[in-house]
């Protein structure tokens, strides 16, 4: 059987930036696994600008994110395989991938990063009662027919869910002359991004409705056009506010799901919040030597975070091959009172690095409440915020020094006045 | 006097601005910093964005080229500057950062591709 | 057999009944066509229903129900092998809630006996949570039916059309039929695609049953379709029971079904509501509510949030309650109100009117009639070896489509190109699953829709969904 240091599962963003820096931390043999045809996954498709603010101090569209990482790849001679896909991951590191030229082949790996990304919340998963016609997709699925294939799904578009996707293809399918005739939400607050709000609904008068879902589909065989209601405090729709907008197709964007078939057959313990592994603080999966990091790991706001937590994925895949395993005392971190999860959910006060960067998302919008941070009950960091919200990710930091003294048993990650 | 509502977005705050326009006087309340009163004063005089799309692609492993414009170009010549676009044909092979339309609409900003195509 | 006519047989409807009829009356000498309205084989009754293979203790001795069950059932089980689809015996449960109920479950095992249903026997509840650790405490007692089964009902329909192709039987699609007449001895079947004259005539129009009987036969048929509503859930979760669990209809109605599907989907339901539209396909909330509630009854853990999909289809309800089967006019033959156990009945059915058919027409037997069939190989669920060695033969097999199904390039033109082969994503989903996993054909319907453009020749803004009227692109920008 073929041995590589390090197989990386996915070419997109987090698969790049793992590679990259892999290579870069010393490992000559990285291989990266890509099932479409060409390297930065959705990035691709995704052509509006907005893209590199952290990473680059520049605002790149999805395309020129990409190309800075492939090209790099390239300049490094990092190997990569196209439209492979990886079939099977096994707890001892062996991946089984297929391609046409090779066929099925299984390679066994010193270690191995989990970039996958995330997939659209289909309509069967949000069960919009109606017919089952064509015209409704997912809001990336119209942006890869768009933006990739160059064909526009509708003319009339009902888009339900504020995601950023969802905000984008609003403006875009504007801009090739679509008529959007509105975005619902079934939350109170949108799941966007403030700018995508004012520069991608507003800008062209779309409305955004707030509290409100499509309670039924139209047409038989091509929308014809969507029921939508208002809804209550439970996000049950309140009889008697139906409306009615005719439309011939209907977007989703209502949230994004980690796509962990692979981690699961592999045995990768998961997080019943984000979806994805649970993780340490070098980002390694409850299985030695398998790491992850990216939208397989949780859903990211921004790729700048995505390259940046796949980067310290690729240096310790890098110093796990290199005989330094993470390991020693554990510390539970957990989120409570609006917190709704931490990654990594576990320190290793042994093997950490000085400092590791705890990411989470609050569970609802909070206006001048404070982060705290307890150890054990006792609280040690507290930091004001102007304005937290669901669709942003938060971050502290944890200090390696912190623990000179004593090891907590526990960090909670919290929201209070 | 004229007054807008708008919410800056500076940064995640989104702080409700409201702009008042009389005569030349700008006059921004509701920001809480600096860049929130640039924001309202820019957005009510000179409003201006980034168009992305993609152009037609000939003889390329892809049919369509994505594009921006190299800078912002006023938020009123929008659809305009669509409508060049729409109207454009481009042969591969094409790099990062060549020009696809030169001043397009007289803005004088390009159009610039965002993918290289060999 | 007859110069003057276009065919011998003009079977109306490729549902699961249709094309049985079709595969039959292949096996004898005998020119048939089927005309669909549909785009494809498989979509009326056939493609939304439970998927089951009953063993034969629901319908009244002696009914025609009852002979085409247990025949049916015997069938399917030959068929599968022969023909290659799916089917598993996975035996079945009827839950008992209350002992007062205990005569109804006894009188299902009494007929079940006297329709000649093997190995039945009435479980306790402690005997049934051992064999279903998942079945609620509420349930009391249960019938165990070994022999029943499950079944891909597209594989199977799909498999009944090729075999009737392979033998000669020719199929025209997107073709309505607005009129039946008298020609001669014959038939003139006037369709939105000009006249189909033939000798025979087989009914197999589903919830349109009752229109076409009543355009020739004296007697008139009324047809209810009737709703009923599923819930489909993610592999995941296939493994929650291993038997088809029924509810013994009670005070709280008719019950409905938690059952694993044949590629590992749990499904829930149905609902069954009168609707009255023969096109009402639609689900709503209150019927998926319902339908979740009920199932919880039988066991109380179905992981909802494990939800991939709902649908809602039609059984065609006869208001006498029994299967129409049989020349119901000179030469006009019915397979009329097939209902549940419709499915499970089709081959029987397609047998028994083939023979009737062909004792009529004094058709013999064909010579050398193809009665084997394999299937679109699932390259996925191939061992490593064979799986290379045919990606070596067609590197189409190698490039993953839907990721979530594992479903190769390959197996969605080999779909395409088959006879009668799909047109439309609807019809690849039914034959290979594209589409049909978790992620429901958000990431691989572009690719799927490309390939249909390539295979037939047609521009992405021709592709659809099923029928004219389905497309799915609008324009080319």
């Amino acid at each position: 059987m073929t041995q590589h240091d390090i197989i990386i599962i996915g070419g997109g963003p987090a698969g790049l930036a793992a590679a990259i820096a892999a290579r870069k931390a010393g490992i000559g043999d990285v291989l990266i696994l890509e099932r479409d045809d060409k390297l930065g996954g959705i990035l691709n498709q995704c052509i509006h600008n907005g893209f590199g603010l952290h990473t680059f101090g520049a605002e790149l569209t999805g395309p020129e994110y990409a190309e800075r990482y492939s090209d790099q790849v390239e300049e490094l001679g990092i190997p990569y395989k196209l439209r492979t896909i990886v079939a099977d991951v096994s707890e001892n590191r062996e991946v089984t991938y297929v391609n046409s030229t090779e066929g099925v082949v299984t390679v066994k790996a010193g270690a191995i990063v989990l970039a996958m990304g995330c997939r659209e919340r289909p309509r069967g998963a949000l069960g919009l009662p109606g017919y089952r016609p064509a015209g409704i997709f997912t809001a990336g699925t119209a942006q890869r027919l768009m933006n990739v294939e160059g064909y526009s799904v509708g003319k009339k578009v009902f888009i339900l869910g504020s995601g950023d996707i969802g905000l984008i293809m609003a403006r875009r399918m504007t801009l090739e002359g679509a008529q959007v005739c509105c975005v619902a939400e079934l939350m109170p607050y949108s799941g966007g991004l403030n700018r995508n709000i004012v520069q991608c609904l507003r800008d062209f008068n779309i409305p955004l409705l707030l509290s409100h879902t499509v309670t039924k589909i139209h047409g038989k065989y091509r929308v014809e056009g969507v029921t939508v209601s208002q809804v209550d405090g439970n996000r049950r729709p309140i009889p008697g506010t139906e409306e009615f907008y005719e439309c011939d197709t209907l977007l989703l964007s209502c949230g994004l799901l980690p796509e962990n078939e692979l981690s699961r057959q592999a045995g990768v313990g998961i997080d019943r919040v984000t979806g994805g592994p649970v993780v340490d603080d070098s980002l390694m999966t409850d299985i030695p030597g398998v790491f992850a990091c990216g939208n397989v790991l949780h859903v990211h706001d921004l790729v700048d975070y995505v390259s940046e937590e796949a980067s310290r994925a690729g240096e310790h895949a890098a110093r796990f091959v290199k005989g330094s395993v993470p390991e020693g005392r554990e510390i539970r971190l957990e989120g409570s009172g609006g917190v709704r999860y931490t990654v990594p959910q576990l320190i290793r006060p042994d093997t950490m690095a000085d400092s590791v960067v705890v990411r989470f998302r609050v569970a609802d919008v909070y206006r001048d409440k404070s982060i705290a941070v307890y150890y054990d009950g006792v609280r040690v960091q507290k930091r004001k915020k102007r304005i937290m919200a669901p669709g942003e990710m938060e971050q502290i930091t944890i200090r390696k020094d912190g623990f000179a003294a004593s090891v907590p048993e526990k960090i909670t990650v919290t929201v209070e006045d | 006097m004229q007054s807008y509502e708008l919410t800056c977005i500076q940064c995640p705050i989104g702080c409700a601005l409201t702009v008042t326009v009389d005569g030349d006087a700008v006059k921004v309340t509701g920001n809480t910093c600096p860049r929130g009163e640039a924001y309202g004063v820019k957005e009510v005089t000179a409003p201006s964005r980034t168009v992305t799309s993609t152009v037609a692609l000939t003889g390329g492993a892809l049919r369509r080229l994505p594009v921006r414009t190299a800078g912002d170009v006023p938020k009123a010549k929008i659809f305009e500057v669509m409508e060049q676009i729409k109207k454009t044909r481009v042969k591969a092979p094409v790099k990062l950062g060549d020009t696809v339309i030169e001043n397009v609409c007289g803005t004088g900003t390009d159009v610039i591709a965002t993918k290289t195509v060999k | 057999m007859n110069d003057n006519f276009d065919f011998d047989v003009c079977v109306i409807g490729a549902g699961v009944v249709g094309c049985a009829a079709a595969m039959m009356l292949g096996r004898y000498e005998l020119s048939v066509c089927v005309v669909e309205r549909a785009e494809d084989v498989c979509s009326g009754t056939s493609k939304a229903n439970s998927a089951i293979v009953h063993a034969g203790y629901d319908a009244k001795p002696g009914t025609l129900k009852a002979r085409m069950n247990v025949r049916g059932a015997a069938m399917i089980r030959e068929l599968s092998r022969t023909l290659d689809f799916s089917y598993r015996e996975n035996g079945s449960l009827v839950l008992c809630f209350d002992e007062k109920d205990m005569p109804k479950l006894n009188e299902l095992y009494e007929r079940g006996i006297k329709n000649g249903v093997e190995g039945l026997r009435i479980l306790t509840g402690e005997e049934v949570r051992r064999l279903e650790p998942a079945v609620s405490d509420k349930a009391v007692a249960a019938l165990l039916a070994p022999t029943a089964g499950i079944v891909c009902p597209f594989g199977m329909t799909v498999a009944f059309a090729e075999n009737a192709a392979a033998n000669g039987v020719e199929f025209r699609r997107l073709t309505t039929v607005t009129g039946v007449e008298r020609r001669g001895e014959g038939f003139t079947v006037k369709t939105d695609r000009g006249d189909i004259t033939s000798r025979f005539i087989v009914n197999a129009a589903g919830v349109y049953s009752d229109v076409i009987h009543n355009m020739i036969c004296e007697n008139k048929l009324h047809i209810t379709p009737r709703r009923g509503e599923y819930v489909l859930l993610d592999k995941q979760t296939g493994e929650l029971v291993s038997h088809t669990v029924f509810q013994l209809p009670g005070a709280y109605g008719k019950g409905v079904l938690v059952t694993p599907t044949v590629h590992g989907n749990l499904l829930v339901g149905p609902s069954a509501e009168d609707c009255g539209d023969p096109e009402d396909t639609e689900t709503t909330a209150e019927g998926t509510a319902s339908v979740k509630q009920r199932a919880l009854l039988s066991v109380p853990s179905v992981p909802y949030n494990m939800t991939i999909t709902g649908f809602a289809g039609l059984r065609a309800h006869e208001d006498g309650d029994d299967f129409i089967i049989g020349e119901s006019a000179p030469g006009f033959f019915d397979a009329a109100g097939i209902e549940s156990p419709g499915l499970t009945s089709a081959p029987a059915i397609g047998e028994y009117i083939a023979e009737l058919i062909a004792k009529k027409a004094d058709a013999r037997p064909r010579e050398n009639a193809v009665t084997e069939r394999r299937g679109i190989p699932r390259v996925s669920e191939l061992p490593a070896e064979e799986r290379s060695r045919l990606i070596k033969e067609d590197p189409a097999y190698g490039v993953i489509v839907c990721r979530c199904e594992n479903v190769s390039e390959g197996e969605i033109v080999a779909a395409i190109r088959r006879n009668p082969g799909a047109v439309s994503l609807d019809g690849v989903k039914r034959r290979v699953r594209q589409g049909m996993g978790r992620c429901q054909a958000g990431f691989c319907t572009p690719a799927a829709a490309a390939i249909l453009s390539r295979e037939l020749g047609i521009p992405m803004e021709e592709v659809r969904k099923n029928i004219p009227g389905s497309e799915l692109i609008k324009e080319r920008i």
